[in-house]
């Protein structure tokens, strides 16, 4: 039997050999920290991961940028903004990473953006959808990738302005990403028809949803309409409780991010149909680059594509651009490099733009429905984030500037 | 002189009556036992005179000044030491810190956070475990004292404050006939010295009647009789209540050791 | 009306979700004192081996008995979990099955993950009730009324086991009074995991149940668990009955709550959990035990002021913290500024748990409130670091002192919930009040004058409030103070007996403790760079109580070791694995079985001169 004296050695010993292991590492790479929240949202950032790393094989064997080969260190952060930036520091200063990205929740994608102005890194935000990241908290160090809260909710409010609904309820999860989707769609949705009257919103606590009770709430209000904000097991809850009483009956649905496979799939014969969603339609899109994409992808993953894949995908082929169109790999170049740059996504050509380095990535938006016991998305079409965009002037004002 | 006076001293429980309307004086410098079978209110009662258990009515007047209502703590500061019949002590410190302890309470240190609390008044408290014979124990851990130790351990703490007035539940519970004898004997030789007061609960009829100086017997809740030793002994209704059963001592209680 | 009523049952098959994961929970510590918090990993494996289980077996009897056998075969998981694990350590402090079972349910959270993948899962609905019944015009689910039927049932079948059979008079009789069990000569190993297993099959049954209403997915087990402890804690431990009631009241409160208030979910069951423990210290239908045991077990090793080798140590490492700088990179150094702040966390966790006997399981708001507060003068004030570094910690101090004062007015494990109730309502507001705290996108650039900036001059400065503040947290344990505070500790009867106001003894020491909270959270807020609800929630508190009792909670310098190890532990291993909570979780299993005196414990156990001060007596 092992005393307690030799398994405290034991491990002790192992601590110390693993440690001193991080030794030498290639000198002459690019080499671009990693961070996101693999243990905690796994679902997602799984997929993310896949599509990364996907791309930073094909970079690599390409030839890297400008001749160097690019290396990525990846982080865990445990779903915390304390170890997102524990993380960033190690990365930052032990492994001397000349970029920064990732990021899957707002928080911490804003806790690194943070950390980043202060050390002077390039951070290039990966999945936070807050619209703080590049407006009210943006700055020169921080890029990023997925379209923002505002530009899915305009969206989905400039194809809900065309319902002839006229009462509207919304229900979301009750923390930022859920207030400020209700706050932006109101608003759009508001402006361009001035005839409409909400009529009541339910604010369920995240992951933490009464549905029997939030659906029971909406229906007293008796909506023409409903804008839904809440996703992951939140969504299954409310469709499962509102498809069972009656809820979506003869009434419109506009959902943020519900077609997404991360959401949808998960739905299985119960997904809901005829909701108006953004989402990604993996199955159904036909552009040279998304093909080539999807059958990189399956090849090497023998899975389909999540959304998260693909902005995973862009997010790393984004930074690569920014890269090869930056005279250094110093901050302020990098900075002068990202401005305007193009990057390829499966979903076509994106930029960030110069005002705000946020990226034109846009989402396909469409109606659910249902094909061999499978929730999908049909009618879709891509709408380019550009044009959800607020102008320069106006940028500029959110950013304070 | 009396230390202590009470009068008409009611609780009951739920509507059961533990103490119905008793009273009695406490004169200076004597040992006054209470006794009674079990379930006669002799806990009760006594918990009422140091504050922990709040009475119906009645009074309790300590040198004239009435106390009824106050908390043990401030009871205590009134001169009224008490020791229990489940000892009670600080058992993550050693012997003569438990000792520190109420002098540095007695002292009013108690919010004090500059000095080394196992520095203070180390020689007060010495003297004191001197007085019970327990200076060669001090510096050992409380919680591994024998009983017997821990009883007098207790005496030791209740002595810290100079009080006027000793209650002692039990003391002798659960010792060995011979500590019996001298853990008494040392009650009476202090309650001498000091000219103080004690009044004490006890089940050991012999240490009753070889150490009280009165004794006072309550039935449910009652007081049934008051007077020396040699009187109650004889009292008829005592011995028939009490005596008769040929219970000397309640054997669960001395279990609870 | 017709509205009122649907609105009502919608309360009431809550309430059954509730009850089945609550009462379970409230039997295990009723009985056996364990504070299991692997309660909601039990509940998250009953969901998932349900989902297995009725996936392959077909037909209405395919379902059922998938749900009743994944709950028989949970059960057997934690029956063997008892047999192997929580058996080795009954006689360690009572809040050491805490930090077993908190390692259990980091393991459980990865092994999930790796046997039923990382998406959600959609249950089978059941067969026969996948729609819905007509009332007053209203679609109800008919799983739903069955849901509304299955707790009462069950409180039933749990009242006859109770009263009705043998082995359930003496869970009764062991409920209020352990002692007078083993006195009957019962088993009591085996009467332990017979109700262990009976909480883990309510436990798995309450998730399995779900498959047809919710996701199965992997954050399941923390959902549940802390609305288990509060349901258990209104109602009061061990007292089934009683978890029906609380059950009731909060889902009915919450039915109809979001009907006025839509946000009011978020903490509604700690308000509720608030005003009953101010009204009623030992839940609704609770009673103050018979024996009342401290958490912590009774400490027989006296306290003592370092001997002088003791002292060398610490002279030792305080030249090492000090010469740090000339050896360690700048990653290095920020770990270590981060370690040397939970260290100052935990001692500070430490004199509230270890020497007040107050156990906090809602110590993270004091925390977190220093670094709000700094937060808030730098963003609105534009104070410098230095000023702030003196003012900020002042809102932890205000919050100690209000909710302290409601908090020293119970005790044990009510006292620990309401601690917890507050931290929440704390965290709540943070999370909801976005124009001052930011909501849960937090506040950023807190970071640190220019003259601190750097990472060795933030060490320093680090270094020097942490070294002073544990400096005077361990002169106030060895001062009248600090023995006070642990004589209200020992022995409530002996403290009052000789003159000390106990509640306003325990109120101080539980404000000190918060202010040394504060002062932590303070530099923790400098060193990142910006505030989050994070820092004041769940499971930071749970961090602190894992270092404190790693450490060893009945010794002095425990805390600080506890901290040291552990957070260094959780940094390197999840830098360098995404599996880390399997990792951290056994590690932690193994210390917890290796040194059930925690790690100093262990060694003062072992290698202490004094042979007589350290024998173990009876507790």
């Amino acid at each position: 039997m092992i005393t307690r004296r030799q398994l405290i050695g034991g491990v002790l010993g192992g601590v110390v050999a693993a440690m001193t292991i991080q030794g030498a590492q290639a000198a002459d790479t690019i080499k671009i920290g990693e961070i996101n929240s693999y243990s905690k949202m796994p679902a997602f950032t799984v997929p993310y991961r896949n599509g990364w790393q996907l791309a930073l094989e094909e970079i690599n064997a390409a030839g890297g940028i400008n001749g160097k080969l690019v290396e990525v260190i990846s982080k865990d952060d445990a779903g915390k903004p304390g170890e997102a930036v524990t993380a960033a520091n190690e990365l930052v200063s032990k492994d001397n990473v000349h970029m920064l990205m990732g990021t899957f929740f707002s928080h911490i994608g804003l806790a690194v953006s943070d950390f980043a102005l202060q050390k002077e890194v390039v951070f290039v935000a990966a999945e936070p959808l807050t619209d703080a990241m590049t407006w009210s908290k943006g700055h020169d160090y921080v890029f990023r990738v997925r379209p923002n809260v505002t530009i899915q909710a305009s969206i989905l409010a400039n194809e809900a302005a065309k319902l002839p609904a006229k009462r509207w309820a919304t229900i979301a999860p009750n923390y930022e990403y859920g207030k400020s989707s209700v706050e932006a769609f109101k608003a759009i949705l508001s402006e361009k028809r001035p005839d409409i009257e909400w009529v009541d919103e339910q604010w369920p606590t995240l992951f933490k949803m009464d549905a029997g009770s939030t659906v029971q709430a909406l229906l007293r209000s008796e909506p023409e309409a409903i804008f839904n904000v809440t996703f992951g097991s939140d969504l299954t809850k409310f469709v499962r409780e509102g498809t069972t009483r009656k809820l979506f009956d003869g009434r419109e649905v506009v959902s943020m991010l519900t077609g997404e496979p991360e959401y949808l799939d998960a739905l299985r014969d119960e997904a809901p149909e005829g909701w108006l969603v953004t989402g990604y339609p993996w199955y159904s899109i036909d552009t040279p680059e998304h093909n080539a994409f999807r059958s990189a992808y399956e090849a090497k993953f023998d899975d389909y594509p999540r959304l998260g894949s693909i902005v995973g995908y862009a997010t790393m082929k984004a930074t690569a651009a920014i890269i090869a169109n930056s005279k250094s790999l110093k901050s302020e170049d990098l900075i002068a490099g990202g401005k305007g740059v193009e990057f390829d996504t499966p979903m076509g050509k994106a930029s960030f733009r110069a005002v705000d380095h946020q990226a034109t990535l846009g989402a396909y938006v469409g109606r659910t429905a249902l094909k061999d016991d499978k929730g999908i998305m049909v009618d879709w079409k891509y709408e380019d984030g550009a044009n959800h965009l607020p102008d320069e002037a106006t940028t500029k004002e959110l950013r304070g500037m | 002189m009396s230390s202590l006076v009470v009068k008409g001293l009611s609780k009951s429980f739920g509507g059961v009556k533990a103490v119905t309307n008793v009273g009695f004086e406490v004169r200076k410098g004597e040992l006054l036992a209470l006794i009674g079978p079990n379930g006669a209110g002799k806990s009760t009662c006594f918990n009422m005179l140091n504050g922990q258990l709040k009475a119906d009515g009645g009074s309790i007047k300590l040198f004239g000044e009435e106390i009824i209502g106050l908390e043990p703590r401030q009871v205590w500061r009134k001169g009224v030491g008490r020791t229990f019949q489940i000892a009670a002590t600080f058992t993550s410190m050693t012997v003569i810190e438990n000792v520190q302890m109420a002098l540095i309470s007695h002292h009013k240190r108690l919010l004090s956070m500059l000095p080394f609390a196992g520095s203070l008044y180390k020689e007060e408290a010495y003297e004191l475990l001197e007085l019970v014979s327990m200076q060669d124990q001090a510096e050992r851990p409380c919680g591994m004292l024998a009983y017997g130790d821990v009883k007098r351990l207790e005496l030791a703490i209740a002595l810290a404050n100079d009080p006027q007035i000793l209650l002692m539940d039990e003391p002798a519970a659960g010792m060995a006939p011979n500590e019996r004898i001298a853990l008494m004997q040392l009650t009476a030789d202090i309650v001498k010295e000091k000219d103080i007061s004690v009044l004490f609960t006890e089940h050991d009829m012999d240490v009753v009647f070889s150490h009280a100086d009165r004794v006072m017997v309550l039935n449910r809740g009652e007081l049934i009789a008051l007077g020396l030793p040699s009187e109650i002994r004889e009292n008829e209704e005592v011995q028939s209540i009490y005596l008769g059963t040929g219970a000397v001592y309640d054997e669960e209680l001395v279990g609870n050791a | 009306m017709d509205f009122i009523f649907i609105q009502f049952l919608n309360g009431l098959s809550s309430a059954s979700s509730l009850f089945l994961v609550a009462s379970g929970l409230s039997i295990i510590f009723g009985v056996t004192r364990i504070t299991n918090f692997a309660h909601g990993a039990f509940y998250m494996m009953g969901a998932y081996v349900a989902y297995t289980l009725t996936e392959s077996w077909m037909g209405a009897l395919g379902f059922w008995g998938g749900l009743i056998a994944a709950a028989v075969a949970v059960a057997i998981l934690g029956a063997l979990i008892e047999i192997v694990l929580l058996r080795r350590i009954y006689n360690s402090p009572e809040l050491f099955q805490l930090l077993a079972t908190f390692g259990v349910t980091l393991v459980i959270q990865d092994l999930v993950i790796q046997i039923w993948g990382v998406d959600d899962l959609l249950g089978r609905r059941a067969p026969g009730m996948k729609g819905a019944v007509e009332i007053f015009g209203q679609a109800f689910p008919t799983y739903e009324l069955m849901l509304i039927v299955l707790g009462p049932l069950c409180l039933g079948a749990l009242w006859l086991l109770f009263n009705k059979t043998r082995w359930g008079v003496l869970v009764r009789a062991a409920t209020q009074d352990r002692m007078m069990v083993s006195a009957l000569g019962v088993n009591q190993a085996w009467l332990f995991t017979g109700v262990f297993t009976l909480g883990v099959f309510l436990a798995a049954l309450g998730g399995a149940v779900q498959i047809p209403r919710d996701a199965v997915h992997n954050a399941m087990d923390l959902q549940i668990i802390v609305e288990a402890f509060v349901v258990v804690v209104i109602g009061g431990f061990g007292n089934v009955l009683g978890a029906f009631l609380a059950s009731f009241i909060i889902a009915e409160l919450n039915a109809f709550g979001i009907l006025l208030f839509p946000k009011i979910s978020m903490i509604l069951m700690f308000l509720v959990m608030a005003v009953v423990l101010v009204i009623r210290p030992y839940g609704l239908l609770g009673k103050a035990e018979a024996h009342p045991r401290t958490a912590l077990g009774s400490v027989i090793r006296p306290w003592a002021p370092l001997s002088k080798l003791g002292k060398n140590w610490v002279l030792a490492l305080g030249l090492a913290l000090v010469f740090l700088p000339m050896f360690a990179g700048d990653f290095l150094l920020n770990v270590s500024t981060e370690i040397l702040i939970f260290a100052l966390f935990a001692a500070s966790l430490h004199l509230m748990m270890g020497v007040g006997g107050m156990v906090s399981f809602g110590h993270a708001a004091y925390f977190g409130l220093g670094a709000y507060g700094t937060a808030l003068l730098v963003k609105f004030l534009g104070l410098s670091m230095g000023a702030t570094m003196v003012l900020a910690p002042f809102l932890a101090v205000a919050g100690a002192i209000i909710f302290g004062w409601f908090c020293v007015r119970l005790s044990g494990v009510y006292l620990a919930m309401l601690t917890l109730a507050f931290a929440q309502i704390s965290w709540s507001v943070i999370f909801q009040w976005d124009d001052v705290t930011g909501g849960d996108n937090g506040l950023l650039g807190i970071w640190p004058d220019a003259w601190a900036a750097d990472q060795t001059s933030f060490y320093y400065v680090t270094l020097a409030i942490v070294g002073i503040s544990v400096y005077a947290i361990r002169r106030i344990v060895f001062s009248p103070f600090g023995y006070t505070l642990r004589g209200c500790r020992d022995s409530l009867l002996r403290a009052d007996a000789i003159g000390i106001d106990r509640l306003r003894i325990q109120w101080f020491g539980f404000v000190l403790a918060g202010s040394f909270a504060g002062v932590g959270g303070v530099l923790f807020a400098y060193l990142k760079g910006s505030v989050f609800p994070d820092y004041i929630s769940i499971p930071l508190s749970v961090d602190g109580l894992v270092m404190v009792l790693l450490g060893g909670i009945q010794t002095v310098a425990g805390p600080i070791v506890g901290a040291g190890v552990f957070k260094a532990l959780s940094t390197f291993i999840i830098s360098h694995t995404e599996f880390w909570k399997i990792i951290l979780g056994s590690f932690i299993i193994v210390l917890v079985v290796a040194f059930p005196q925690g790690i100093v414990g262990f060694f003062l156990e072992h290698f202490s001169k004094k042979k007589d001060s350290i024998e173990e007596g009876k507790s």
